[in-house]
């Protein structure tokens, strides 16, 4: 039934390889951009079939694992290429490749006449292909192996643009970020691949064997090492504090890899990856506790600097960072299908925002460049009454904001408000509840906040723009305008598969995922007990939840269209708290001058300290001192017989002598 | 079993050196095809040594004869290979060819000479990886040096002489100590051969083993080489031609390690656990150190050559972890630098021919120019970086794992954290010279790679992906050889007296890793 899963990678690496080796020979862009969706397409038709293929199965047989070959064997140790097929993977197949085929559709528009266009969709098939990998594989190795292949091919895309020294910063920026939490993750898969086979003799790093012997692993104590490095490894790769920072700056990228990359789907991989180990989280309270409040004052903390950036990507990659730290609340509230809920419809309208954005920077670039102004086409204080002008990308952009503020019927007020109800009753973290229910409300407020201003600032009042440039703005073409309607819809409907207890339906989306995390909600009902659940209580954190989302909203209207000189206003009042903020809390240089430069200078001092003078200079003290010794003992070397004679004679003396007095 | 072949293969390069006397010195055409053609064959005669092997612990392809008798002193031309030294005698054939192609421009002086001494080279390499005496051993040693000190000393850069000394201070050093254990390890056998396995049955007790391991774990650190001996190899990867870079760091490097995992452990167990940490510690240290150093080097070449420290250092905590995923590892690991940093080495060669400089200051933007070496060259750097899916991944990660099952595992950490490094120094150095503007006007008209130079790199850029990709054909020719190695390296271990606490110490971690193996196989 599922042997033919292997097709779904398949098809994206296919259409790399064809990509890379021959788009420079195809030289057509349409035939380029074919072969690239085509391929993510194909994976899409084979992932929908799998996933039908699981919901014809009862719940308790949706779990497969299909094995290829044997990759690496030494020892005990053995990984194989083999993936697993379950309800969780399925969730992560449908958005990769469905989210995926859309943005790929999108980029024939948007990367339309760019040098490199055979490039980029080679670059983005290899992604799909290694983010493919890394929710199916069935090891902790292969998804290793996916969570590096989707590092690399953003390092390659955030620098696509290689010709520019800011792109290439950032690229490496991201890459070595990424690296620092792989550091966390390979610590992690020994740790926990060391400690199960000495102590039990279990040695495996394949998910639904781990699973299986879930019970063995004690509370606390190695368990929660191992998941502390794990979830350093999720902090890299999915932006948390304090390895957020590289995804701000990854913003350099071509849109659609922001869209894809950078909200959709890689940065959403440390969630996944913890939801794949909820048998082992949860059998940590100190790392489930660090993973909240790592969520929630990351939600918090990057809702903050969004509020006043004022380049359109900028604000929508700290929003990123900031609902990532939503789904890690989740994660640490024990919340696992809710985080993954979330992941789904943050997926849906992110990436509407993200090409929404990119059809705008589209527009202003092209009018922009008309009128040959060096004005920044991302900076919103250019932008302004763009609703006329682009009507179809308003509307799609304004659905997505709404479900991003948290407004019903919208998808995202469904998985938010799921998110913050869980923080505020799960039976985990006791009164620590509270706070983490308040840094979730408090960046609601600011979300809300910070994208209607985006919303405003960029699609009412009048345009900043000469009226000349103005006539040059333009709604994008179709193949750009279809995905986000699409993306829109989802984004409008999304949610109502994960409806709230109280509205009496059933919640759709918990229930496929049940058979996942039901080692962990059963540990948590042993532990704590079956949670007393107060419908009066959720209608209030709705309703509260609701309120805060309109206030939020309410501010940006007054300030942003009511009354446009408040800002300057504030920001004179303020002066402090605003340069702060608008220099993202000056973590960056931070940074630089704790870890960065003293780095750089240790290594100088190294190679010219103690390489050149210590090392050499203790081995070319040994030659001059050779040296030094010959030249004494040239001395002797006189070449006159009689000198000769002497010491041979003084030679025998003493010889004679030893022999006598012994 | 069928020796021929290894024979054959052996001395197919000095029968092509001689070859090359009777042709005249300006026909640098025929001189070239002819040392290419020779290192060609002999990769062809290696090829049934892969084919043919038969994966157990023994030695195949074995040839004993008595060679010289002297007094007491019986020395035999004992060769054959096992699972250890397969894949290095393989690397070396395959190597060969690669880097005699890649000096078609490169050498326009002397060529004669160049081939003649390149084909020597490979003899001393090939006689160093297949001696099972002892003797024969030592002598295919020397012989290798004396080729690559004058490919560095006449064919190198503007310090040659200065690089060459140093390397021939260092590594004449390490050969003496060796000689002298060597000799004393004879006298404590008594009278016979000097095959190997004769000296592996040996009970010697600790402190003959401890000074004798020394002597032998210095030469061999050189040859790694290991920090603080390792200052040499900035110097002479630097002035060497760019074959001589390639093959320094495809091979040459290797007999350090090999050395150690064929000689030093299994002949001085006693002493390997008793220095086991003391080389962990400099194998981190190296990891480390050698990665910042890189991280801040301005020229291409000496950056190439610090990361052969780091990956070097790599190999050395694998095979002391003394556990199958370690060694394996490191065994792999072993080809891997000589596969990927072989191939950054004819990279760097590349661009050098091209603008007669090294210093990454003078490139930048060459990815526009050059797309063909841009991709190849990127390949490279996450194959030596160790993306997953290259050859690098698999090495590192069982050399990691390894070791942090062993008692390693805190050296395991640190040098985890190394990983993070290597991406540093690679993509910083690969960023300044491909991307952005091009900055210096020369470079404008640089030329991308031809149909030659895309024929040396195409067979490395293959294998690492294959490496990467289907490692368990590699790994498992080495497993029962590597049985062997570990079991030969701790058997003894258990009936020497030990003293003081820090060997209790250790004595108890090995007691904990034989059950630890116990267990595993009878998963």
């Amino acid at each position: 039934m599922f042997d033919n899963v292997w097709l779904i990678p398949l098809f994206p690496l296919i259409g790399f390889l064809l990509n890379g080796l021959c788009g420079k020979a195809i030289k057509d862009e349409r035939a380029i951009g074919g072969i690239g969706c085509l391929a993510v397409f194909a994976s899409f038709v084979v992932s929908v079939i799998t996933l039908l293929n699981i919901l014809s199965l009862p719940a308790g047989e949706r779990v497969h694992n299909v094995t290829l070959f044997t990759w690496i064997k030494a020892g005990a140790f053995q990984a194989d290429v083999a993936f697993l097929i379950d309800p969780l993977s399925c969730v992560m197949l449908m958005v990769v490749t469905g989210v995926g085929f859309l943005i790929h559709l999108y980029s024939i528009g948007y990367m339309h006449g760019e040098e490199g266009f055979y490039r980029f969709f080679a670059y983005l098939n290899l992604f799909t292909f290694a983010m493919l990998l890394l929710v199916m594989g069935n090891n902790l190795l292969l998804m290793f192996v996916g969570w590096e292949g989707v590092g690399l091919c953003s390092y390659l895309l955030i620098g696509y643009y290689f010709r520019k020294k800011s792109a290439c910063d950032a690229g490496k920026k991201a890459f070595v970020m990424n690296r620092v939490g792989d550091f966390g993750f390979l610590l992690g898969i020994f740790t926990l691949y060391w400690y199960l086979g000495q102590s039990h003799g279990i040695w495996t790093i394949q998910f639904t064997e781990l699973a299986r012997h879930a019970e063995l692993l004690p509370v606390g104590g190695i368990v929660t090492l191992i998941t502390l490095c794990f979830f350093l490894g999720a902090t890299g790769k999915s932006a948390q504090i304090p390895l957020y920072t590289w995804l701000p700056d990854a913003m350099e990228g071509p849109t659609p890899v922001s869209a894809l990359i950078h909200a959709a789907t890689m940065v959403t991989a440390g969630v996944y990856m913890i939801a794949r180990m909820n048998f082992l989280f949860i059998k940590a309270p100190e790392t489930m506790l660090v993973v909240a409040l790592v969520g929630g004052a990351t939600a918090l903390f990057a809702a903050t600097i969004g509020t006043a950036q004022n380049d359109i990507k900028r604000v929508l990659a700290y929003s990123t960072v900031s609902q990532l730290g939503y789904m890690f609340l989740a994660m640490g509230v024990g919340a696992f299908s809710a985080g993954i809920f979330h992941l789904m419809t943050h997926a849906f309208f992110k990436a509407c925002l993200f090409l929404g954005s990119g059809a705008v920077i589209h527009s202003m670039h092209h009018a922009l460049h008309h009128v040959h102004s060096d004005d920044d086409p991302q900076d919103m204080r250019n932008m302004g009454g763009l609703k006329e002008h682009m009507p179809m990308t308003y509307w799609t952009f304004l659905v997505a904001t709404i479900a991003i503020a948290g407004i019903p019927p919208f998808a995202g007020f469904f998985s938010k408000d799921e998110i913050l109800w869980q923080a505020f009753t799960n039976p985990l973290h006791g009164g620590l509840n509270r706070v983490l229910w308040g840094f979730g409300a408090a960046a609601a407020l600011l979300t809300a906040f910070y994208m209607f201003r985006l919303l405003f600032m960029t699609f009412h009042g009048d345009a900043r723009i000469t009226s000349k440039a103005r006539e040059h703005l333009h709604e994008s073409p179709k193949v750009i305008v279809y995905p986000l309607i699409v993306l829109a819809f989802l984004s409008a409907i999304g949610g109502w598969i994960g409806m709230p207890r109280v509205f009496g339906a059933a919640n759709l989306f918990e229930g496929f995922l049940e058979p996942v995390f039901s080692f962990s909600g059963e540990y948590m009902k042993g532990v704590h007990g079956v949670e007393s659940h107060s419908p009066l209580l959720e209608w209030g954190l709705m309703g509260a939840s609701i309120g805060i989302a309109a206030i939020g909203i309410a501010i940006a209207f007054t300030m942003y269209v009511r009354d446009t000189t408040l800002p300057a206003r504030f920001t004179a009042a303020f002066p402090l708290l605003y340069r702060a903020v608008y220099n993202k809390w000056y973590v960056d240089e931070l940074y630089d001058f704790l870890i960065v430069n003293p780095c750089k200078a240790f290594s100088r001092f190294l190679w010219k300290g103690f390489d050149v003078v210590v090392v050499d200079g203790l081995v070319n003290a040994a030659a001059t001192l050779v040296m030094g010794a010959s030249r004494l003992l040239k001395n002797i070397q006189t070449g006159y017989l009689h000198n000769y004679a002497l010491s041979m004679a003084i030679g025998v003396v003493l010889v004679v002598a030893c022999y006598i007095f012994r | 079993m069928n020796y021929t072949v290894l024979n054959l293969m052996t001395f197919l390069p000095l029968i092509g050196a001689l070859l090359l006397l009777f042709i005249p010195k300006e026909n640098h055409g025929p001189l070239r095809a002819v040392a290419l053609g020779v290192s060609l064959v002999t990769f062809l005669v290696s090829v049934p040594l892969v084919t043919g092997f038969v994966s157990n612990a023994e030695y195949q392809f074995v040839k004993d004869v008595p060679w010289i008798a002297v007094g007491p002193f019986e020395m035999h031309y004992h060769v054959g290979i096992d699972g250890i030294s397969l894949w290095l005698v393989m690397l070396t054939t395959f190597i060969m060819p690669i880097a005699i192609l890649s000096t078609w421009s490169a050498v326009e002086k002397m060529v004669k000479e160049y081939m003649i001494c390149l084909l020597l080279l490979e003899v001393g390499m090939l006689g160093t990886f297949i001696s099972l005496d002892l003797f024969l051993f030592y002598i295919f040693w020397e012989i290798m040096l004396i080729p690559m000190y004058l490919i560095i000393g006449v064919w190198g850069g503007k310090e040659r002489i200065y690089a060459t000394v140093k390397f021939f201070i260092y590594t004449m050093l390490g050969s003496v100590l060796m000689l002298i254990a060597l000799i004393t390890l004879y006298f404590k056998a008594g009278a016979g051969d000097f095959s190997i396995d004769r000296f592996f049955n040996l009970n010697l007790d600790p402190f003959t083993q401890t000074w004798m391991f020394l002597c032998f774990a210095f030469a061999f650190a050189v040859k790694v080489p290991m920090f603080p001996l390792h200052t040499w190899l900035p110097d002479a990867h630097t002035e060497a031609p760019t074959a001589g870079s390639v093959i320094l760091a495809a091979v040459l490097l290797k007999m350090g390690t090999y050395g150690f995992v064929r000689f030093a452990m299994p002949l001085f167990p006693d002493a390997t656990a008793r220095f086991t940490p003391l080389i962990a510690t400099l194998a981190v240290i190296g990891i480390i150190y050698a990665a910042l150093v890189a991280m801040v080097q301005e020229d291409v070449k000496r950056l190439v050559a610090y990361s052969s420290v780091a990956h070097l250092g790599f190999v050395m905590l694998g095979i002391f972890a003394l556990n199958r995923e370690g060694v394996a590892g490191g065994m792999l690991q072993m080809l891997n630098h000589g596969v990927s940093t072989g191939a950054l080495f004819l990279i760097v060669g590349f661009i050098y021919e091209r603008r007669h400089t090294r210093l990454i200051s003078d490139f930048g933007g060459l990815s526009r120019r050059m797309p063909i070496f841009a991709t190849i060259f990127m390949i490279v750097t996450l194959s030596s970086i160790g993306l997953p899916g290259t050859n690098g991944f698999v090495g590192e990660f069982l050399i990691l794992l390894g070791s942090f099952e062993s008692s390693l595992r805190w050296y395991a950490i640190i040098a985890t954290a190394g990983v993070i490094l290597s991406a540093v120094y690679m993509l910083w150095m690969f960023q300044r010279v491909m991307f952005g503007e091009v900055t210096n006007p020369r470079n404008l008209t640089i030329k991308d790679l031809n149909v030659r130079e895309i024929v040396v790199m195409a067979p490395l850029v293959a294998l690492i992906f294959i490496m990467g990709v289907f490692p368990t054909p590699f790994i498992a020719r080495m497993t029962p050889a590597i049985d062997r190695m570990i079991t030969l390296s701790k058997a003894k271990q258990h009936i020497s007296v030990q003293h003081t606490a820090y060997s209790l110490r250790a004595e108890a971690h090995r007691a904990k890793d034989w059950g630890q193996k116990r267990v595993k196989g009878e998963e």
